[in-house]
C-alpha cells in the first residue's frame, strides 16, 4: 500500500474510502489459528456426513426389528445379515464383481457417447439461434417416447449384448447435459464476449478462456442429473434382455425367490449412481473453487 | 499542430429494428490529438456508447470513417485499450489473472510478464489482491484491476466507456483523480464517455457533447483549467462557467424544451 502513496503522492492511502472490503479472503487463516476443539469444528462443519453413521445404524436396527417382530420368510423380506451373508458370498465367488463389471462397463460407454454428443450438439445448438430452431422440436419430441419403452425394441435390434445397453444408456445421458450445455453456452456474458472481441480472441481461445469455463456451472447441473441416469438406463437395458449385469441379477433373483440377491443387487446400484454423483460433485467443487468463494460474500 | 492520433469523419450509424431502422449517431467528425484527454458528455440514449465502440473498431459504422494513426479503422486494434462499465472481469480468474488475460491470447506467459502485471496490480494499491476472485473486491478495487488490465499493453489509445459510473460518489472521486494522475504520467490518450458533466470538467482536456436523437455533436469546449487539477478547482469561477456552457450546449441538441 505505500508504493501507491510514491506514485501518487496526493492520492490518500488506500484503506477506507473503499467499503465493503469482504473478510473472506481473511477468514480461512483465523479458522487455522483457532487449535481448541477440532472435533467439534469437524462436526459443525460436515454435519451431514457426522450424522451418516447414526442414520445409517437406526435404518438397519428398525428393519431388523420389523422382521424379528412380523417374522417374515426370508424370500418376502430378509435380515441385514442375510443379505450381508448374500453379498459376502458373491464376492468370495466373483459373481458380484462380474456383474458389477458389466454394469460398470455400460454405464461408462454410454456416458462417454452420451456426453460427447451432448457437448458438440449442445455446443452449436448454443451458438446458432438458426439450429436451436430447426432441431429442438424433434430433439424434445424424442424426449417424450419413455425409454423404458423402446428398449424391448433396442434389444431385438442390437441384440442382448453390450451394444443394446450401450444405446438406451447414451440415450438416457444425452438430454440433460445438452439442455444444460445449450443454456449454458446461450448465457456467456455477453459483455465478456465484447471483451474477449475486443482482444481479438481466436476461436479457439475465445472457446477455452470464455466460453468453457463460463459455461460450466451451469453444465454441471446437466451433468449430475445425466450420470443417475446412466445407471437407471443401464439396468433398464439389463432388465429387458441380458444375461449379466445388476439388472439381470435383479431379475435372476426374482426368477428364483432369492430376495437377499435382490437386495444386494439394488444395493450395489445404489452404491454406483452415489458414487458418481459424489464424484461429479467432487470434480465440480473443485474446478468451480472460485464459485464458492464468490457465494459466501453475496449470501 | 501534428496529424490527430485518431479521426472520425461523417461518422453515423444506423440499428436494423423490425422493419426500420433507428438512427443513432449522425455525422459524427471530430479529432483527437496524440496525449489529450478528451471526454463524451451526453444524456443516455445519444449514441455514446455507440460512438465509443465504432471507434474501437468493435462496431462499424452504416456511414462515414474512423482513422486510427491515419489508418481506416476496420475491427478491433491491438493499440486500442477498452475499460467498460461493467467491469468484464472474468468471475473464475484472480485479479492477477485477469490482468494477464490480454497478454496471454496473443503469446505463451512467462515470469517476467507475471512479474510486470504483479507490479502493475502493485502500483494500483491491490498487490493484497492480487490472488483475490473478483467477487471478493469492491467495486472500486474491481474497477481499478480493469484500468490494470488495459494499461498493461500500453495502448496508444484508452477508450472508457463511463467507467466509474457503477460506483458510489467517494470512490468515484478517487479513482477520477488516480486516472487523472496515470494518464499524466504515462502521457497516454485517453477519450472517455461519462454523462456527469462535472467529471468531464475534472478530467478533460477538451469536452465533446453529444446530443439529440440520432446523436449529433453540439459542440466542443476547451477546459482551460490548469494542471494538475485538483478537485478544489471545481468550485471556481471558471469551472462553473464551464459547466453552464455544457449545459446548454446538451439542451440544444434535445428535442423536447426542459421542464420549467
Amino acid at each position: 500500500m505505500k508504493d501507491s502513496s510514491i506514485l501518487f503522492p496526493g492520492a490518500p492511502a488506500d484503506e477506507g474510502t473503499d467499503q465493503g472490503m469482504p473478510p473472506a479472503v481473511e477468514q480461512p487463516a483465523s479458522q487455522r489459528q483457532r487449535k481448541s476443539g477440532r472435533v467439534g469444528d469437524w462436526v459443525a462443519r460436515h454435519s451431514a456426513l457426522a450424522a451418516f453413521p447414526f442414520v445409517l445404524g437406526g435404518a438397519l436396527l428398525l428393519w431388523e426389528a420389523l422382521v424379528r417382530w412380523q417374522d417374515y420368510p426370508v424370500f418376502i423380506l430378509p435380515r441385514p445379515g442375510h443379505v450381508l451373508q448374500k453379498a459376502l458370498a458373491m464376492a468370495a465367488d466373483g459373481s458380484l464383481l462380474r456383474h458389477a463389471k458389466a454394469t460398470v462397463t455400460e454405464v461408462g460407454a454410454g456416458l462417454l457417447i452420451g456426453l460427447t454428443l451432448a457437448f458438440i450438439l449442445g455446443y452449436w445448438l448454443g451458438r446458432s439461434r438458426t439450429l436451436d430452431r430447426i432441431l429442438s422440436p424433434y430433439l424434445v419430441a424424442s424426449q417424450t417416447i419413455p425409454v423404458v419403452a423402446i428398449a424391448p425394441l433396442l434389444v431385438i435390434w442390437f441384440g442382448s449384448g453390450l451394444l443394446s445397453k450401450v444405446l438406451i444408456t447414451t440415450i438416457m445421458v444425452f438430454f440433460p447435459t445438452l439442455v444444460s450445455t445449450i443454456i449454458g453456452i446461450r448465457n456467456v456474458d455477453p459483455g465478456l464476449r465484447e471483451l474477449m472481441r475486443s482482444l481479438r480472441a481466436g476461436r479457439r481461445q475465445l472457446f477455452l478462456k470464455l466460453e468453457l469455463p463460463a459455461a460450466l456451472p451451469v453444465i454441471f447441473g446437466g451433468l449430475k442429473l445425466s450420470v443417475i441416469l446412466a445407471v437407471v438406463g443401464a439396468v433398464v437395458g439389463e432388465f429387458v434382455g441380458a444375461d449379466v449385469g445388476l439388472g439381470f441379477l435383479i431379475n435372476l433373483g426374482r426368477g428364483v425367490l432369492d430376495t437377499p440377491m435382490i437386495f444386494v443387487a439394488v444395493l450395489m446400484i445404489v452404491l454406483l449412481a452415489q458414487a458418481m454423483y459424489w464424484s461429479v460433485t467432487l470434480l465440480e467443487s473443485y474446478l468451480l473453487r472460485w464459485r464458492q468463494l464468490g457465494l459466501k460474500d453475496s449470501d | 499542430m501534428t496529424d490527430p492520433l485518431l479521426q472520425a469523419q461523417n461518422v453515423s450509424h444506423n440499428y436494423p429494428r423490425r422493419n426500420r431502422v433507428m438512427p443513432a449517431l449522425a455525422e459524427v467528425s471530430f479529432s483527437l490529438q496524440e496525449h489529450e484527454f478528451v471526454c463524451v458528455v451526453g444524456n443516455s440514449g445519444s449514441g455514446k456508447s455507440t460512438l465509443l465502440r465504432i471507434l474501437g473498431g468493435l462496431l462499424t459504422p452504416t456511414a462515414g470513417e474512423v482513422l486510427f494513426k491515419g489508418i481506416p479503422v476496420r475491427g478491433p486494434q491491438p493499440q486500442i485499450g477498452f475499460v467498460f462499465q461493467n467491469t468484464n472481469l472474468m468471475p473464475w480468474r484472480t485479479a492477477l489473472e485477469n490482468v494477464l488475460l490480454p497478454l496471454e491470447l496473443q503469446k505463451r506467459l512467462d515470469r517476467q510478464d507475471r512479474e510486470r502485471a504483479s507490479a502493475a496490480l502493485a502500483l494500483m494499491g491491490l498487490e493484497a489482491f492480487a490472488d483475490a476472485y473478483p467477487s471478493q473486491l469492491s467495486g472500486g478495487m474491481a474497477q481499478r484491476v480493469t484500468l490494470t488490465r488495459a494499461l498493461l499493453q500500453s495502448p496508444a489509445l484508452l477508450l472508457l466507456d463511463e467507467p466509474f459510473g457503477a460506483l458510489d460518489a467517494l470512490t468515484r472521486e478517487r479513482l477520477n483523480q488516480e486516472l487523472l494522475r496515470l494518464c499524466r504520467d504515462r502521457k497516454q490518450t485517453a477519450l472517455m464517455i461519462t454523462h456527469s458533466i462535472q467529471e468531464a470538467v475534472f478530467l478533460a482536456d477538451r469536452v465533446l457533447v453529444l446530443s439529440g436523437q440520432p446523436g449529433k455533436l453540439q459542440g466542443a469546449i476547451l477546459v482551460d483549467l490548469p494542471r494538475p487539477r485538483t478537485l478544489e478547482m471545481l468550485t471556481w469561477p471558471q469551472a462553473g462557467a464551464l459547466t453552464s456552457e455544457i449545459r446548454a450546449c446538451l439542451a440544444t441538441g434535445s428535442q423536447e424544451p426542459l421542464p420549467q
